[in-house]
């Protein structure tokens, strides 16, 4: 691996710092405060291409990188851990098994209008009893000839109320297990699918995160994706994917709260001397810098990998495991370091430590990263 | 249409440090950015490309490094981009700037120079005037807007002093704009993507049409006598006292030296 940024790469930054300052940054507060989709943000940022990077030209895309997708998610997350997860969600979760899996009529149909952000995507796996055991899949689609009826539930699916294009997960052959699974294109506004309660949470607040429900949702035939029987492969082979872009995400919050650190304890005087002159935060600063940097490399070196086409998914778990964990401890040092001050809303470091604790959970939790590890060491 | 746009690669700063001794600007360490104006400037030329269709050059003198605000322009959209690079440029005043500048221009066909009102590094705002002078071409100056009639004439806003003046002028022309005429967009990712495979034309003292004697330090007559940092002001007084304390010493302050 080149640990050297590219040319493009230095003026991808360039591009990204200045939006994220301008555009994404003055409004973070608010849509946490206001728990509103930032849906602005994304029309923005479908101008300039963000929401379709690694996705070729001649289906509408940017013709970017994996490392410069992960380098946006990471920049936008620095400043908004909400709009972070919008775009990681959208790219990893919904564009990446269309490109990687659809027919060619389903690439022509989807990705330029995903690309250009007209239209957003989602991923629908979890279930009430589907959770980290995701095989215990109970939506079922069934086979009527012409086209294909699905009738269950999704909970927790992010940028749900928004978005235009789900990727499904359901059972199509109960006796088969997790060979019986298959993946579907569902369309927003498709009969007979509409969406339930939005959740409240602790942080991502201005992200949309909500129940999925099909009553005898007829989807047209040419929409499963995949081979019939695939999908349960595909679903974990896209969560390698987007481990990547959640990883960055909690890359990208540690940095906003080592930011937002460096700077107040140089400023904030107490005993008559800032308190970056005690060596007790310059000790715990050096250990938290350590382990942002140690996280993205980790997110490069994964995100190297896919771009090069080489497995990547023991890499890509690792990311997450470390970055999300080192994310929950920068932010819960930030607001340490803050005091007071930190704990309330005039910082952004309680919002960035409250945007922090997602990052171990979603896209498979800790646990399920360190199982992907050590399994990978065992076998 | 087609329209040439001066950029000039400044520090990123507005409080340039200048060596004491030698009495050049401190340049190591600072990163380096398009001139905000001319940044401005090429904004304006991408508009009229998208209404327009115009074709856009984005012309620079510098050094190799400069390669980095024309790749920048690229991803923004320019079509064409040209660097003016040789030892022979070195050591230019705002008048061989100009020279050179304006020597390369001439080779070019346009409807329209656009320059920035001002680097923010030399900040003298002669370059763009000297430029439209050498050609011979009318200019205006301090641009806020600017419209065109899609045929031969623009309608362009110019701030002055204390207001401003709406003036017509027919192409070729040339314009110095100001950094609050507009927003520069941002880069494309696609633009960013395509921007290293573009060609950035380098062109050397040869390529230009103008005559070697008014290029770099021979065709300088601006001789820097001496250079310094405006000194530190006074440190001021502190008071640290309530509100209502330091509204009264204010007041006092003000209605002393007859500001209130
Ligand atoms: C804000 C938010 C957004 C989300 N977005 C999406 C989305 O877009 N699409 C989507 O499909 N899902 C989404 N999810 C769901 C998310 O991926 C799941 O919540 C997650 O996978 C965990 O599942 P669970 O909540 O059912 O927890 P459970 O599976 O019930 O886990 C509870 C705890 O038990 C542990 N555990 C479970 N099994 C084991 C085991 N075998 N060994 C050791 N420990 C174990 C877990 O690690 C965890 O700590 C989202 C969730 C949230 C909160
Ligand atoms: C303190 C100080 C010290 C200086 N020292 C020296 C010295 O030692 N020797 C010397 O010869 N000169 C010196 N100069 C002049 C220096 O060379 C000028 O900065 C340069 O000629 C451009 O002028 P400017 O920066 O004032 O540009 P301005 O006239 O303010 O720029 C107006 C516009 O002209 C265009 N433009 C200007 N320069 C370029 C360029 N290179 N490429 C493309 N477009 C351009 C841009 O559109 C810009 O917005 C000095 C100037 C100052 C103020």
């Amino acid at each position: 691996m080149d640990f050297n940024i590219t040319k493009q790469e230095e003026l991808f930054l360039q591009m990204i710092r200045e939006f994220t300052e301008k555009e994404i940054k003055p409004i973070a507060a608010e849509i946490d405060e206001q728990e509103r989709f930032p849906i602005e943000t994304v029309e923005k940022m479908g101008k300039l291409g963000i929401m379709g990077i690694p996705v070729p030209k001649e289906f509408g895309g940017q013709g970017g990188t994996n490392q410069i997708y992960s380098m946006a998610v990471e920049e936008i997350s620095r400043v908004c851990g909400t709009t972070g997860v919008v775009v990681s969600a959208h790219t990893s979760l919904c564009i990446a098994p269309i490109l990687e899996n659809g027919t060619i009529e389903q690439k022509q149909k989807y990705l330029p209008k995903l690309s250009s952000g007209e239209w957003i995507g989602a991923f629908g796996l979890t279930e009430p009893n589907a959770g980290t055991d995701a095989a215990m899949q109970q939506t079922f689609a069934e086979d009527a000839g012409d086209k294909w009826i699905l009738n269950g539930s999704k909970i927790f699916i992010t940028n749900a109320e928004y978005a235009h294009v789900y990727i499904v997960i359901a059972m199509t052959d109960k006796s088969q297990g997790t060979k019986g699974i298959s993946a579907f294109i569902v369309e927003k506004g498709t009969p007979g699918f509409t969406i339930g309660k939005k959740e409240k949470k602790l942080g991502i607040r201005g992200s949309a995160t909500c129940e999925l429900i099909f009553e005898n949702c007829e989807i047209p035939k040419e929409n499963l994706l995949g081979r019939l029987g695939k999908g349960f492969s595909l679903a974990m082979k896209t969560l390698d994917g987007g481990r990547i872009g959640i990883a960055a995400q909690a890359l990208g919050i540690a940095q906003g709260a080592m930011d937002e650190t460096v700077k107040y304890t140089k400023e904030r005087k107490q005993f008559g001397k800032a308190i970056a002159k005690f060596q007790n935060t310059q000790f715990q600063l050096a250990d938290m810098e350590t382990k942002v940097q140690a996280s993205r490399l980790l997110v490069r070196s994964a995100a190297f990998k896919k771009d090069k086409g080489v497995p990547y998914s023991v890499d890509a778990a690792m990311a997450k495991l470390f970055a999300a964990e080192t994310a929950m401890e920068v932010t819960t040092k930030a607001i340490q370091f803050h005091g007071g001050y930190g704990y309330t809303r005039e910082y952004p470091v309680e919002r960035m430590f409250r945007d922090a604790k997602i990052t171990e959970i979603y896209e498979g939790t800790s646990e399920v990263q360190r199982m992907v590890i050590s399994g990978n060491l065992l076998k | 249409m087609k329209i040439v746009v001066c950029i000039k690669q400044v520090p990123d700063t507005t409080e340039v440090k200048l060596d004491p001794v030698t009495g050049t600007l401190i340049r190591d360490g600072v990163p380096s950015i398009m001139n905000p104006d001319d940044k401005s400037g090429l904004e304006l030329a991408l508009e009229l490309k998208d209404k327009f269709n115009a074709e856009v050059t984005v012309l620079t003198m510098g050094p190799m490094q400069a390669e980095a605000i024309l790749r920048e322009a690229f991803a923004m959209g320019v079509d064409r981009a040209i660097l003016l690079t040789d030892r022979r440029f070195a050591g230019a005043d705002t008048l061989a700037t100009s020279n050179a500048l304006a020597g390369a221009i001439k080779t070019l066909e346009y409807d329209l120079v656009i320059a920035g009102r001002q680097a923010i590094d030399g900040d003298t705002a002669q370059v763009g005037p000297q430029i439209a002078e050498h050609l011979d071409i009318p200019q205006v100056s301090y641009l806020q807007n600017l419209e065109y009639d899609g045929n031969k004439t623009f309608t362009i806003k110019k701030q002055t002093e204390d207001g401003y003046q709406i003036v017509e002028v027919d192409s070729p022309c040339l314009v110095t704009v100001l950094s609050t005429a507009n927003n520069p967009r941002y880069m494309t990712v696609k633009g960013i993507m395509e921007a290293y495979d573009k060609e950035v034309e380098i062109w050397s003292a040869d390529k230009i049409d103008v005559d070697e004697a008014k290029l770099g330090l021979k065709g300088s007559p601006t001789k820097v006598k001496k250079a310094f940092t405006k000194g530190v002001k006074s440190a001021g007084e502190v008071y640290e006292v309530d509100t209502e304390e330091a509204i009264g010493i204010i007041i006092s302050k003000l209605t002393e030296k007859f500001i209130i």
